[in-house]
């Protein structure tokens, strides 16, 4: 277990625990973090689970895969930080982790 | 008598949204959302995928967390059935015989599998794929079972047989048509899932018509062909297709053929009253023809929910959305953006033997549709080319090395 921070568009802050092998994604949305609609259920398939990671945490989360990339690149709100958390498995080197919810497309 | 100002019949991908939504719009009058089975509003799509191979837990499944309904002031009423509405009224019944009074009558019940028509009686074995409870009862008899047989060559059809073959199980898929997919994509496209099957070990029967179900002791045995075969099965999955689920409308004067018409803002022709996702028959703007349609997806009950909501609270928009859909199989993930049916010319980019390629479908000459197997990029620049309708030229578009943006950008 592991402490995920939230941050909301509307700028509030949820912090949750996260398990490992749960995705971030899931944590979320089972955690009550309601902009994340994941429509696709985590299938790398609609971007509606898109966050921004901090800064400095972003290179923990290691390379992502082509597919998360180029559906990232369909986004108009992509940023330098862009990741979709349903893509992103919780591990013990992920703990205290700050994401922000990026704006719907 | 109970008194709410949105009642919602169907707490599934599309009633849950509409519920939510309108809070989300902090909208603030009454809600009930009624639902008849038993569990909270929950995914369908992993039901024929990981939720079947056992490699996620119902708990997944949830659109949200079990606290966030009445934490909402949603009023949710699970396991009731909503059986009449009474539009002069603006009232409706459950099969517990309460009775509500609406302001606003949101129609999301979604659909039920097809039964074949030589199902008479209920046999043991014989399984449809459609609620949380139909995958349960096929889970609990995969320990016993050697042989499936798969009657429907469809995406749920085909997912199921794919997790099925997975599951070590010796699978038969019998499809009417001549080939599978029929409905939904071009014949490219089936022809490479028909071979994906095979090549899993799938025994693949095209034009194959269904004529009857041999069982012993009340369960089924086999499955007998018309053309006289008899496939030996412990297990039957039915995927078919869906019969809307409308009869309560119809009764109240509404019409319902395939589904019950709305309009571009999901209205019926009563007043108050709107319906959305698998059940409604729209007018599509992506739809080749002017015909109302129905969609059977996530992007469309969620799109439609969203409408209904916007329209509830006030700020009407109609309908609009591009659609997309997804189905895994294998190691096959296929994305599809836009609608294929009633393209007149279809080109394949990439290798198709790769097992990495998309279809681009078109209609005189515009991009209407693609399938995208393994290939995310064609998906996500592919939609800007089905939204524009854009003309491209064939040779480019086979082309499966120069970028679709690039043939977008030349061709605008
Ligand atoms: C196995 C499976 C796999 C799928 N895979 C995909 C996929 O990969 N991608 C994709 O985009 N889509 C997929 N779909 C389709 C998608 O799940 C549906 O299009 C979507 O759920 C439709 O939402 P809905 O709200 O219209 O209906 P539903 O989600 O079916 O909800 C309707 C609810 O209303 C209930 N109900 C019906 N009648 C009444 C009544 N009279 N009173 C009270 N309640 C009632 C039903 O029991 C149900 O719970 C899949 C569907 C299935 C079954
Ligand atoms: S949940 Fe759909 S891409 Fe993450």
């Amino acid at each position: 277990m592991g402490t995920l921070y939230v941050e909301t568009r509307e700028g509030d802050q949820i912090d949750l625990q996260a398990e490992p092998g749960q995705s971030l994604m899931e944590t979320m949305r089972a955690g009550g973090v309601e902009e994340i609609l994941a429509l696709c259920g985590g299938t790398c398939s609609c971007s509606t689970c898109h966050v921004y990671v901090e800064p400095e945490d972003f290179s923990r989360l290691g390379p992502m895969k082509d597919d998360e990339n180029d559906l990232l690149d369909g986004s108009d709100h992509r940023g330098p930080t862009s990741r979709l958390s349903c893509q992103i498995r919780y591990r013990e080197e992920l703990a205290d982790l700050h994401v922000k919810i990026a704006p719907e497309d | 008598m109970d008194q709410r100002d949105v009642v919602i019949v169907g707490a599934g991908q599309g009633g849950a949204q509409v519920a939510a939504a309108l809070r989300r719009e902090h909208y603030t009058g009454s809600i009930a959302l009624i639902g008849d089975e038993p569990e909270f509003p929950y995914e369908r799509p992993p039901l024929s995928k990981d939720y079947l191979a056992g490699d996620k837990p119902f708990e997944q499944l949830l659109l949200r967390p079990r606290d966030f309904w009445a934490g909402h002031e949603i009023d949710l009423r699970l396991g009731q059935r909503v059986v009449s509405v009474n539009p002069q009224a603006h009232r409706i019944r459950t099969s517990e015989g309460a009775e509500i009074e609406y302001g606003t009558l949101v129609w999301a019940a979604g659909a039920s599998p097809r039964r074949l028509p030589c199902e008479r009686d209920v046999l043991a074995g014989v399984h449809v794929v459609r609620t949380r409870a139909d995958i349960d009862r096929v889970m609990a008899e995969l320990p016993q079972v050697r042989r499936v047989v798969v009657i429907g060559g469809g995406y749920i059809g085909l997912e199921a047989a794919a997790v099925l073959t997975k599951l070590g199980k010796a699978v038969t898929v019998v499809e009417a048509q001549t080939r599978v997919l029929a409905r939904v994509a071009g014949e490219a496209l089936s022809r490479f899932y028909e071979a994906q099957h095979r090549r899993h070990g799938v025994d693949l029967k095209l034009g194959a018509l269904v004529d009857h179900l041999t069982s012993r002791d009340g369960k089924v045995t086999a499955v007998g062909l018309a053309d006289g075969s008899e496939l030996p099965a412990d297990l039957v999955i039915v995927g078919i297709g869906v019969v809307p689920a409308t009869s309560p409308l119809a009764d109240a004067g509404l019409e319902c053929r395939n589904g019950v018409k709305v309009d571009e803002y999901c209205r019926t022709a009563l007043p108050d009253v709107y319906a959305l996702g698998d059940c409604a028959a729209h007018i599509n703007r992506f739809a080749a023809g002017s015909a109302p349609i129905r969609l059977e997806s996530v992007q469309n009950a969620n799109d439609q929910a969203t409408v209904v909501a916007q329209c509830i609270i006030g700020k009407p928009a109609p309908y609009a959305a591009l659609p997309w859909f997804w189905s895994d199989q294998y190691d096959l993930h296929l994305k599809t953006v836009g609608l294929s049916t009633g393209h007149d010319d279809a080109v394949v980019r990439g290798d198709l033997d790769s097992g990495t390629f998309s279809v681009v479908y078109l209609k005189q000459g515009r991009v209407i549709a693609l399938d995208c197997v393994n290939v995310m990029r064609d998906f996500v620049q592919g939609k800007n080319l089905v939204r524009a309708g854009a003309v491209i030229d064939r040779e480019a578009l086979a082309d499966g090395g120069t970028p679709l943006k690039t043939l977008a950008a030349a061709a605008a």
